[in-house]
């Protein structure tokens, strides 16, 4: 009897213990991988906020050409699954720098994340929303009354600022309809007017056959809302940074400006290479079909290209719109953003001015102001 | 041919026959039912017909053997669907291991121990009613700031460990059943005499509790299987089915067939897993008078 109990409470110590100690281990472990040299080289780890497709052309090409390596860098990409918020992952140690938009951040922040926006490589915002053209929706004003998708999970902010922006209330006067991540509901007329990335859900859409026609359906035969027209647009894909480790840490200081300039070679190379950099994303494991992942490259490189003060240079003005649609805007669910503007800190052009500076004098172009889209042509299903 | 081949042929049969109804069925709804659906009341009751919503059987197992993609080199669907699955199945059969492990461990322990039994049980029973989606981002993040050898181990470590987690519960308990299962005066019997714990355990309770064990480890082979596919999306892993699934997804309007290509890879992987389990029961016949229900 006393020794079973005995053992029984040594056993259930040694539970506790185990307990314990997996809980220190996660909040004792900080060893962020930067400033780790091996074989002269930098480990830098960059977390992405999905997997990999050409969404993140310039990183993986970057990886690929060898831009990191000369710069000193081995960069390791980590792509996000459905539960990974990138913000923390650079918070919790995880990874260095996060890819991520700036309006989800924005919340973070506010609860106590201390990032910094480093870099703005997306200067446009690809979010959409897309009708056909029999249901006459030209202007966010005609959203009134219509069966309005949305994400929901942080992507619905353009959509409604923009519906706000027009004067329509949108408690009463639309229907709002869950989205889901593929156009089903949309083609199947659940929803008249759709969320759209420029790269991805819009393509889906010219990837179908029309029943009516027996083609694919065309550009013509549908309408589509830009928030970039409309004034409503946000900032999206940016290089985020912690903002704790940029005010101590030289090293990481020194580390941020060569991951800079090396990313945005990445994405030179993507805007003057589009084939080759979707190759490049498919052979990082990207499952998407040849003809949607140039789609998707040269969708992006309308986001980035031509940049007005030079790629990654973050523009007060827009900041500006984006933190104000942030605390100004009420979802369906009544709530902001943010309650209140953002420290400082939370946007830094320091790093990418030096990048773009060194890159000017290597004869590098950073606006891209002659830049021509291509005209990519989709197969049936994307392949 | 004895009786009893026969009846096993008459089984396989019915099988085959039930899996070409639910083809069939499919089919036949997929081309006569209506392409809106049925709705009632502005709630959809019978689905969609439309070729997006459900493709025929035949173009799902036609577009396995297309590729991939157009690309040059892309392979075809089929190998591409065999290769992930594999991955899957290794970090399945991998955490299905560990589960075993750690379930008959705890089995052990809370058979030994009425204390521990009364200590640990709750905490095994609760530790399943932690939803998956809770579960996957904190076991990713610990396992990613773990270093082993100055490096971090690699995501399927952490697919595999939320494997496990699925799987060592119904091997913990049908093991404790089963080792508790032996009969008052067989246990009385080797007490009498004076049989050790260990002893006891090998020549009786843990030949009485196969029939409990077999029954546990099926479940936990099936609970393994979808605890890595879950566990590759929620924690973006790449490489195998789960992470397949979620970006054929993405053509799901446009190449409707090409999503279903991971499902069978699903299926498949569940059957392989339940399969090793059958040959399991097989090899331990002897000790199997009856297979008790879990």
């Amino acid at each position: 009897m006393n020794r079973s109990r005995r053992i029984a409470l040594v056993a259930a110590v040694v539970a506790t213990a185990a307990l314990t100690v997996s809980g220190c281990s996660s909040s004792g472990t900080t060893s962020g991988s930067g400033g780790s040299a091996s074989g002269g080289l930098t480990k830098v780890t960059l977390q992405l906020q999905w997997v990999a497709q050409a969404q993140f052309a310039g990183y993986y090409a970057a990886v690929d050409q060898g831009f990191y390596k000369k710069a000193g860098l081995d960069v390791t990409i980590k792509e996000a699954g459905t539960d990974t918020v990138p913000i923390q992952s650079v918070v919790k140690g995880q990874a260095d720098y996060a890819i991520s938009w700036v309006p989800k951040v924005l919340s973070s922040i506010e609860q106590g994340v201390n990032v910094t926006d480093v870099a703005q490589i997306f200067e446009r915002s690809g979010t959409t929303q897309i009708s056909m053209k029999d249901k006459g929706i030209t202007s966010a004003a005609d959203l009134e009354g219509k069966k309005v998708g949305s994400w929901g999970y942080g992507n619905q902010w353009e959509l409604f600022a923009g519906m706000q922006k027009a004067g329509i209330n949108t408690d009463s006067q639309i229907s709002l309809v869950q989205q889901a991540f593929d156009m089903k509901g949309f083609l199947a007329g659940d929803i008249d007017a759709a969320q759209a990335m420029t790269y991805n859900e819009y393509a889906q859409v010219l990837e179908t056959v029309n029943p009516a026609t027996g083609k694919l359906y065309q550009p013509s035969e549908l309408n589509v809302l830009n928030w970039n027209d409309e004034g409503t647009a946000m900032l999206q894909d940016a290089i985020w940074a912690d903002a704790g480790r940029l005010q101590s840490d030289t090293a990481y200081q020194d580390t941020t400006t060569k991951f800079v300039k090396a990313s945005i070679e990445g994405w030179v190379y993507a805007r003057d290479n589009p084939q080759k950099a979707a190759d490049i994303v498919t052979a990082a494991g990207s499952t998407l079909g040849t003809s949607h992942q140039l789609w998707m490259t040269n969708e992006v490189n309308k986001l980035i290209w031509p940049s007005t003060d030079g790629i990654g240079v973050i523009r007060a003005g827009q900041w500006k719109q984006t933190v104000s649609i942030a605390e100004k805007t009420k979802d369906n669910t009544g709530a902001t953003i943010v309650t209140k503007a953002p420290p400082k800190s939370a946007y830094d052009n320091t790093y990418v001015k030096k990048a773009l500076a060194q890159l000017k004098k290597e004869g590098v172009d950073t606006t891209g102001a002659s830049f021509t889209p291509l005209t990519v042509e989709l197969k049936e299903g994307g392949k | 041919m004895t009786a009893r081949s026969l009846t096993r042929v008459r089984a396989l049969l019915l099988g085959l026959g039930g899996i070409v109804l639910v083809g069939v069925a499919w089919d036949l709804y997929a081309s006569f039912g209506p392409d809106a659906g049925v709705q009632l009341g502005g709630v959809l009751v019978l689905p969609r017909a439309s070729a997006t919503a459900m493709p025929s059987v035949g173009s799902m197992f036609g577009r396995l053997l297309d590729p991939v993609a157009s690309g040059p080199g892309s392979p075809l669907l089929l190998t591409a669907v065999i290769q992930a699955s594999l991955v899957t199945l290794g970090v399945a059969a991998l955490g299905w291991v560990v589960g075993i492990v750690v379930g008959l461990a705890l089995a052990l322990l809370m058979q030994r121990f009425r204390t521990a039994e009364s200590a640990l049980l709750p905490w095994v029973i609760l530790s399943q009613t932690v939803p998956l989606i809770a579960l996957a981002p904190l076991v990713a993040g610990l396992i990613s700031t773990a270093r082993v050898g100055g490096q971090a181990p690699p995501l399927w470590v952490s697919v595999a460990i939320i494997a496990s987690y699925l799987s060592f519960f119904p091997v913990s308990v049908g093991a404790l059943r089963g080792l508790e299962s032996p009969e008052r005066a067989h246990v009385d019997l080797l007490r009498a005499y004076a049989v050790g714990w260990w002893p006891t355990i090998v020549r009786l309770r843990f030949p009485a509790s196969v029939p409990y064990l077999l029954s546990s480890l099926r479940l936990a082979a099936a609970n393994s299987v979808v605890g890595a596919v879950v566990a590759e999306v929620a924690i973006g892993m790449d490489g195998g089915i789960g992470r397949m699934m979620l970006s054929y997804a993405q053509s799901s309007s446009g190449d409707p067939a090409k999503a279903f290509g991971p499902i069978f890879g699903a299926i498949a992987v569940g059957l392989v897993s339940a399969g090793v389990v059958a040959l399991l029961g097989a090899a331990l016949g002897r000790y199997r008078r009856a297979e008790a229900t879990a």
